[in-house]
Formats: structure tokens, sequence, C-alpha cells
């Protein structure tokens, strides 16, 4: 096994060989989670020097909700790199996130129920 | 940069209902080649989608002294798909391979998870313990569901429950991942427990 501080080292290499991080660190999951849905915010114009991922997504994210795993997986980017380009974005204020979905441990019954039901009602 | 990354070969992405505000995830696990794509697209509402993910793992086994600390990346698909689950909640499925050597992936994929649907093949018990091993680490609530590739082998649940020594309030459901009724069958299965857990 792998020390955790060895794995940050190496998958920060890894998106430092993406994108420019500046040496900041690098968002997690619990900053940006993979079923957070993100869009861009209304009448936001390009960063004139941005980079044909951001590129990318702007493009795609101009057209309404999607989870940022999705963002990820249509621009054929690793989640790592995606978290860090939509965190930027967001930061500048170029995209809206719905509010966090809250921890496991957090989520109450009466969305379990609501999952449960709409299982139902799609699936019989 | 390499542009042809971003070139039109991906199904072009499907919007979110404007109305939803909510999104959930549920985890689907198990061993390799144990049905998780199968069962993801089997549910999913959009076209399953993959990210490939970059690992750092060991490159010696765990238990060789010699080769501590020798490292080296390897690539890791992770799946997903979606099921809008009502105008304002949406709800996502994530699968990828429980090895250990992808807990790094692990940790990504089962934050703010509800819980997890465990893929086992009865005839392949011994694969799912690593498995296992990594939701109960990671505090995931889970359902097995038996993914029976050879229907004339009836399982025993008993014969199961005892070789994953699971709690008796664990459900284990019977699953065949290619039909829908059956899959989503296992995820609502899912669903009722973790409501009982939440008392
Ligand atoms: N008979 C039978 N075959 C299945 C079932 N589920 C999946 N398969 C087949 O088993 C093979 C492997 O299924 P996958 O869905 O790719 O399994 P996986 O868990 O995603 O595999 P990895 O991602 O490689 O770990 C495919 O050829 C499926 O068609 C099932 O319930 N019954
Ligand atoms: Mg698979």
């Amino acid at each position: 096994m792998t020390t955790p501080s060895e794995d940050d080292l190496v998958t920060g290499d890894f998106v430092r060989s993406y994108v420019i991080t500046g040496g900041r660190r690098l968002p997690s999951a619990t900053d940006l989670s993979l079923h957070t849905l993100v869009t861009l915010a209304p009448d936001r114009e390009l960063p004139r020097r941005a980079s044909p991922e951001v590129r990318a997504i702007w493009d795609i994210c101009g057209g309404g909700y999607l989870s940022m795993a999705e963002v990820a997986a249509h621009l054929g980017l690793p989640t790592a790199v995606a978290r860090l380009l939509l965190t930027d974005l967001a930061e500048q204020g170029h995209l809206l996130r719905r509010a966090a979905p809250p921890p496991a441990q957090a989520v109450d019954r009466g969305t379990l129920e609501e999952v449960l039901h709409g299982l139902q009602t799609l699936f019989g | 940069m390499d542009s042809r990354r971003f070139s039109a070969d991906r199904p072009a992405a499907t919007y979110l209902p404007a109305g939803v505000r909510r999104a959930v995830k549920i985890v689907v696990v198990g061993h390799f080649g144990v049905g998780k794509t199968t069962f993801i697209g089997s549910l999913s509402e959009i076209e399953p989608l993959r990210t490939e993910e970059k690992m750092t793992v060991a490159s010696a086994p765990v238990d060789d002294l010699s080769g501590a600390g020798a490292k080296e990346t390897t690539t890791v698909a992770l799946d997903f798909g979606r099921i809008t689950l009502s105008e304002e909640l949406v709800l996502y499925l994530f699968g990828t391979p429980g090895q250990q050597r992808f807990v790094q992936l692990w940790e990504d994929m089962t934050v703010g998870a509800l819980g997890a649907l465990l893929l086992v093949d009865p005839a392949r018990l011994e694969s799912t313990f690593p498995v296992i091993d990594l939701v109960e680490s990671f505090g995931l609530d889970y359902a097995v569901a038996v993914n029976s590739f050879d229907p004339s082998v009836r399982f025993e649940e008993s014969e199961i429950r005892e070789a994953l020594d699971l709690l008796p309030d664990t459900p284990v459901v019977h699953c065949d991942a290619r039909d829908v009724a059956s899959s989503a069958e296992a995820l609502k299965e899912l669903v009722r427990h973790l409501l009982t857990r939440k008392g």
C-alpha cells in the first residue's frame, strides 16, 4: 500500500502534466464530488487565453446542468483534471453548482424515500 | 495539447431537466467481470459513460518486501450512468473494479454515496472477499446482488451469507444484470435496506 501523501504527490504530478496548477493544493472529491451538478453561469465571457480544455468545458457546460463526472467523460478527461478546471471556473464566477450533495450519513429519510419512489415509478 | 481528445466521436451530452436540483449516487461494485458495466447500462437513461483514471499502484505484490516502494501508474475505468428519478432528483450509478490497488478511486467514488450494491458471482465467491473488505472499510451500507451466470447453478443463500460473513439484515437478492426489471429490483432492495438502517 502507498501512503496518502505519496498518492497525492503522484496524482498531483499527473494532473500537472495536463494543466498548469501553479503549485496549488489540488481539490479533492470532498470539494467537488463526481455527482455535483454544474452549469455555466449566465452572461459570462470565455477568458481570452482559455486552454482547449477550458474551451471544451465552456461549450459543454453552456447547455444546462450535468454532473461533473459527465463533463469529464464527455471531454475525455480524467476526473481529477476536470475537477481542477471546474473548481477554477467556479472560483472565477463562471460556473454555477447545485448545492453540494450531503454526506451519506446526513442523507435524510425523505431523500431515500424519494429514491425508492422514483425507482418504483420508473421500473415498477 | 492533443485536440483529438475533444473530437465529436462521443455521444452528445444529454442535459438534466432544468428543475433537477439534487443529485445522489449509489456505487455498483464487484470483482472483475461480474457484470457492473452491464448492470449500469441496463438502468441508465443515458448511454453509459466512462472516464479513464490514472492510478498510482505498487508495482510489486504487496507482500513482496523487496519491491516495497516501487510504484507505477495504471489506468482504470470508471463507469457510470444516470437515472432521473423525479422533476428535481437525479441518481447516478458509479462502478469500478473492487481491488485494493484502486483505493484512491474508491475514495473519490464513495464520497457522499448513499450505499453500495455488491455484485457477486456465486461460482467465484472468493473473488468477492477483497471487494467486501473495501466496501466495509469505506463504511458503506450495502446489499448483495447474486449475478448468477450459470442458471443451472442454484445458489443457497445461506452458503453465500456464511461465505461472505454477512450481517443477518444484509439483503441478498438474485439479479440478472442484463435484465432491466431484475436490476431495478436489486437496486430497490438496497434502498429499502438503507431506509431500515435509518431507523
Ligand atoms: N449470463 C450472464 N452474463 C452476464 C450477466 N451480467 C453480465 N454478463 C456478461 O458478463 C460479461 C462481463 O460483464 P461486464 O458488465 O463487462 O462486467 P464488469 O463487472 O463491468 O467487468 P470489469 O469492468 O471488467 O470488471 C459480459 O459479457 C456480460 O454480457 C448476467 O447476469 N448473466
Ligand atoms: Mg466494467
